[in-house]
């Protein structure tokens, strides 16, 4: 008799190192902002960016909980979803009732995909085909976006004033903060959806144990559409967050480096946490946003290669990531 | 007795290997019913497609109605609790969220269910924070029974509940069984290896072998029959 459990592993080898790199990491950013204005804004300017990646992650996280498998369309129905709101927009309605209006059709949107792309190729196939469904899914919507919209780059009205507020000598732009605050709150109030709601525990509990939660009677593939539904969401924000930002803008493949990055802070975080993707985006931001503002030789094109660097040493050091679960198999 | 379960000539195959060649066997109402036979003679099968989990022919009727698509989740609806091999524990999950799951099809307050539960399992109480996959092999199939117990379920389907566990542990699972069923009336279906616990406790038996019925009849007769005797009691 065997069966395979997912338990915590605490007294992983090098255990220590990962967290205690953070913790540096944190006093780094503190202590390099009491000391300089122009280190403060760009740490914040960093976590902005960390922010969007941390949304986008979590959206990769949900999915990779429940079906083990990359959502590699994740970035592209995030950019359409953010084409639905510049469109709102353009229609006439003002920044927030778009913003929530888009979030209810991401929802919907999400769905629909899980529905008619995903479903029916899982249901007889492996991990692989749904991976190449879920490729198939992003080159399909990447190129709906270009037909619908064209492929010129538009101009997304930012969600905030192009203030800044200043807090003595340290200028903050609310267009960060902001960002930072709308995709941390998406992030806890889907937290608290999944830790303190009836709908939360059947999603966990389909997500962990298909099998079992359907004995209990949960409707494990209509949780997996939810899911789909909910990670759809959060790539909107994410969407919307990164369209205002002037190093993506709203374009077709205005997301594709977006998703790399929070695929990267997804596997720090160990693919299976919400938590640590949305550690793993933030450290992230905030670290390319420093190299790239002080190491002069780093440009942006080198941010890239940066963040992989990153997810490799991550990986060396821990395998399963941050917060990730080692698999043990009880005999 | 009216039948609450009734399979007739059920079929069940896991792709091209059939698993069960026309069971037919009868649940009747408030009792305990022991599903006996060697590894791979078709008891977990049997538990599967009552629930809808493996593909079937053949007819299977519950409380007098025919399963057909339903599935699991619209069998856990019917109020059939399948407490599965390996117990189905949710690991990862508190005690407490385990408990909730079982009821987590029914609308409105589940205290008067969780106070049931408490008072045959208190020690569930102290540790309802506690990570499931933490607790003892014994322990987490009483939590699974206290799930199974949150369902209401008019069936329970037990599969293997003496499985890895120390002879008392296994007396105590068999001791909550038979109160389960002469205090709430709860019809239960039990699948085991373990004979002696299962026919002291069942009204009835079924004896399994390679996907058929081989034998059936009251406990009683079947402690007394040779070949059961020497194939399953062992002596």
């Amino acid at each position: 008799m065997q069966s395979i459990t997912t338990i915590r592993k605490p007294t992983t080898p090098g255990g220590w190192i990962i967290p205690g790199l953070l913790v540096g990491f944190a006093l780094f950013l503190l202590i390099g902002s009491l000391k300089s204005p122009l280190f403060a804004q760009q740490t914040v300017a960093g976590l902005a960016n960390g922010g969007i990646y941390a949304s986008l992650g979590v959206a990769l996280v949900l999915i990779y909980r429940a079906t083990q498998v990359i959502n590699f369309s994740q970035g592209a129905l995030a950019t359409f979803t953010t084409y639905i709101a510049w469109q709102l927009m353009q229609w006439g309605l003002s920044y927030w009732p778009a913003f929530v209006l888009t979030l209810g059709i991401a929802f919907a949107g999400g769905i629909l995909v899980e529905l008619i792309a995903i479903r029916p190729v899982e249901r007889r196939g492996n991990i692989l085909t749904v991976v190449i469904a879920s490729i198939g899914v992003l080159i399909l919507v990447e190129g709906a976006v270009g037909w619908i919209w064209g492929a010129e780059i538009r101009f997304m009205p930012p969600a905030f004033p192009a203030h800044t507020i200043h807090v003595g000598s340290v200028a903050f732009s609310v267009q960060d903060l902001g960002t930072i605050g709308v995709s941390i709150a998406s992030v806890l109030v889907l937290w608290a959806l999944f830790q303190f709601t009836k709908l939360g525990l059947a999603m966990r509990a389909a997500a962990l144990r298909p099998e079992a939660a359907r004995f209990v009677g949960v409707r494990v593939s209509w949780m997996l559409s939810l899911g789909w539904g909910l990670a759809a969401v959060l790539g909107a924000v994410a969407g919307m967050m990164a369209a205002a930002s002037p190093s993506v803008l709203l374009q077709p493949n205005m997301m594709d480096g977006v998703l790399i990055y929070a695929f990267a802070a997804a596997v720090v975080g160990g693919l299976e946490s919400p938590a640590g993707a949305v550690i793993g985006g933030l450290a992230i931001g905030a670290m390319l946003n420093l190299l790239g503002s002080y190491v002069s030789w780093v440009t942006p094109p080198l941010l890239l290669p940066a963040a992989f660097v990153v997810m490799l040493i991550v990986l060396l050091v821990k395998p399963s990531g941050l917060f990730g679960r080692t698999q043990v198999r009880r005999v | 007795m009216a039948a609450l379960l009734e399979l007739r000539e059920v079929d069940a195959r896991y792709g091209q290997v059939r698993a069960l060649h026309g069971v037919t066997l009868t649940v009747g109402e408030g009792e305990i019913v022991a599903l006996l036979g060697a590894n791979g003679a078709g008891k977990t099968t049997t538990l599967r497609a009552v629930s809808g989990m493996v593909k079937r022919e053949g007819s299977i009727a519950f409380s007098g109605r025919e399963l057909r698509h339903e599935g699991p989740e619209g069998a856990a609806r019917l109020g059939i609790a399948h407490v599965p091999e390996g117990r189905g524990t949710f690991s990862e999950l508190t005690v407490w969220e385990n408990l909730r799951l079982g009821a987590i099809i029914r609308r409105g307050s589940i205290n008067a269910d969780a106070k049931r539960v408490l008072a045959l399992f208190p020690w569930l109480e102290t540790r309802r924070n506690q990570q499931a996959g933490t607790l003892s092999g014994g322990e987490q199939q009483m939590l699974a029974l206290g799930r199974a117990m949150m369902q209401r379920p008019r069936l329970l389907m037990v599969d293997e509940p003496s499985l890895g566990l120390a002879p008392l542990v296994v007396a105590e699972i068999f001791r909550i069984l038979k109160e389960l069923n002469e205090r709430d009336g709860t019809t239960i279906l039990i699948v085991e290896q373990n004979a002696r616990n299962s026919l002291a406790a069942a009204n009835r038996a079924y004896v399994l072998e390679t996907g058929h019925v081989a034998y059936e009849g009251s406990s009683e007769s079947l402690m007394q029959h040779e070949a059961i005797r020497r194939s399953y009691l062992g002596y």
